[in-house]
């Protein structure tokens, strides 16, 4: 079970309070987790990453295990503490103002 | 007894404010939405309880509401509330915030380019819904204004968006962004004529389609850019800012350009300057009183770089003669140490007699009017940084 943190505001869209826990098959990417995230919650479809690239929108970042892991491939493994549960995924607003 | 409802648009949520038709005590809902900016609210004129807002982020992209009762609750239209959130055959729902160019084979639209600021050519890229428009006949039937400029239509309430992409064929490698972006943000539709409508963008200009959004063809003759283009008549590239028509002179149109105020008698076949004695002719929004065709309302804004009113005094302009004579209209409005702006989609008239008209401003205050502007009273004063103000009224 993949435990995935989303920000306020996608929590208020996906209407979910707290984490959401995800059932990823196979490896456990960020592709994969946000493929489970978007399918199990569509209205997320295009908040996180572009609809038509996949690319991750500029302003969104991805935390886990004290790692800022924004900048990996999305198709590399994420750490064994986040695709066995132990840590979640956090999906975050860049500190950018606002 | 009829009642008045204001849809606010602002930098940091949505907000209802509600009126009977005396229009002297409000009160205000919201925020809905809270720390979104949501450019534009419009509802249904076949259905007022069917409202339509863009909630948008710079984080977080766009996202497309829907209220059906009169925005007391609101749900993205692709996953309405209850509903699965998957198709039958198990495809994923929720493609209401899905804006796409269209790039088919079928309709042989490539994704070309456009100019950008330093002149060079830049792909579409979609960032955001400036405006929403609802269709005059069917509730389930909306345009949208977008960034980078085109023009999309939804026919299933929202759930689903396709691009008119003829329009990107008027010369659409001319176009260019003004400061706020390359926004298509006007969109009149022809109460007389369903199949034409006319856009505007900036910079880019107007253009009109009269077989319901297949082709389009650019309404800038009269139009004169000295400062901004190389060639002031171009075609294309002119910055308009808003146009206002009223609905029994379909073919009278009002604009408020990035400079000058122009009129057109001919559905934009030609324009001719009305600014007359304006203080400035620059300005946002334009609008046309709701029962006197020839009497038409801008807030003049000093200069393109100085974005607030002329010598700190907040001042909508009024003409009866269809331009050119305008009168300052400022009972209740700040006459000192005034310096906030008015966007082109914050003022709106309601279609009570007489004619309430209301505009709100970067300062966050909401004015309103029901005395054909006369005189003024501030509805709201503290609300975030108002993008847009549209009046619902309620029969």
């Amino acid at each position: 079970m993949i435990r995935v943190v989303l920000p306020a505001h996608l929590r208020t869209l996906a209407r979910v309070d707290g984490e959401v826990r995800l059932d990823v098959k196979g490896e456990v990417t960020q592709h994969s987790v946000l493929d489970a995230l978007e399918a199990r919650y569509p209205m997320l479809q295009g908040t996180i990453r572009d609809y038509g690239t996949l690319k991750r929108r500029a302003f969104v970042r991805f935390f886990a295990c004290e790692q800022d892991l924004s900048h990996e491939s999305p198709d590399a493994l994420l750490p064994e503490a986040v695709a066995t549960g132990a840590e979640p995924f956090l999906i975050v607003g860049a500190m950018a103002g606002g | 007894m009829s009642s008045i409802r204001l849809l606010v648009g602002t930098k940091k949520g949505a907000f209802i404010l509600t009126s009977d038709g005396a229009r002297k005590q409000w009160d205000v809902s919201g925020p809905h939405f809270a720390g979104w900016e949501m450019y534009h609210l419009k509802g249904s004129p076949v259905e007022p309880n069917r409202i339509y807002a863009s909630q948008t982020s710079s984080w977080f992209g766009q996202i497309i509401q829907r209220s059906d009762d009169g925005g007391k609750t609101w749900h993205q239209p692709g996953t309405p509330p209850g509903e699965p959130t998957t198709t039958p055959d198990g495809m994923p729902k929720g493609e209401s915030n899905k804006f796409v160019y269209d790039t088919s084979q079928e309709t042989g639209k490539p994704l070309t380019t456009h100019q950008h600021y330093d002149g060079t050519q830049r792909p579409w890229e979609f960032k955001r819904v400036w405006h929403l428009e609802p269709s005059l006949t069917d509730p389930n039937t909306v345009y949208a204004g977008i960034e980078d400029a085109a023009l999309f239509r939804s026919s299933d309430g929202g759930q689903t968006w396709q691009e008119l992409s003829g329009l990107r064929d008027v010369k659409g490698s001319l176009w260019q962004p003004g400061a706020g972006g390359m926004c298509l943000h006007t969109i009149v539709q022809d109460p007389t004529n369903p199949r034409r409508i006319y856009i505007a963008i900036s910079a880019a200009g107007t253009f009109r389609t009269d077989d319901g959004g297949m082709t389009w063809r650019a309404i800038n003759r009269g139009l004169k850019s000295k400062y901004e283009l190389p060639d002031p008549d171009a075609e294309v590239g002119h910055c308009v800012h808003r146009i206002a028509m009223h609905p029994t002179r379909p073919h009278v149109l009002f604009m408020q350009k990035h400079w000058d105020v122009m009129r057109s008698d001919d559905a934009g076949e030609s324009w001719h300057e009305i600014s007359g004695n304006l203080p400035t002719d620059f300005g946002f929004p334009i609008d046309v009183h709701a029962h006197e065709p020839e009497t038409v309302y801008v807030v003049p804004i000093k200069n393109d770089s100085e974005h607030f009113p002329p010598d700190g005094k907040l001042r909508v302009y009024r003409s009866r003669t269809g331009g050119n004579e305008w009168e300052a209209l400022t009972n209740g409005l700040p006459q000192r140490d005034c310096y906030v702006n008015v966007l082109r989609d914050a003022m709106t008239v309601d279609s009570l007699d007489p004619c309430g008209i209301y505009f709100g401003t970067s300062g966050g205050q909401v004015y309103g009017s029901a005395n054909a502007g006369d005189s003024w009273t501030p509805i709201v004063r503290d609300l975030p940084p108002v993008l847009s103000v549209e009046v619902q009224t309620l029969l």
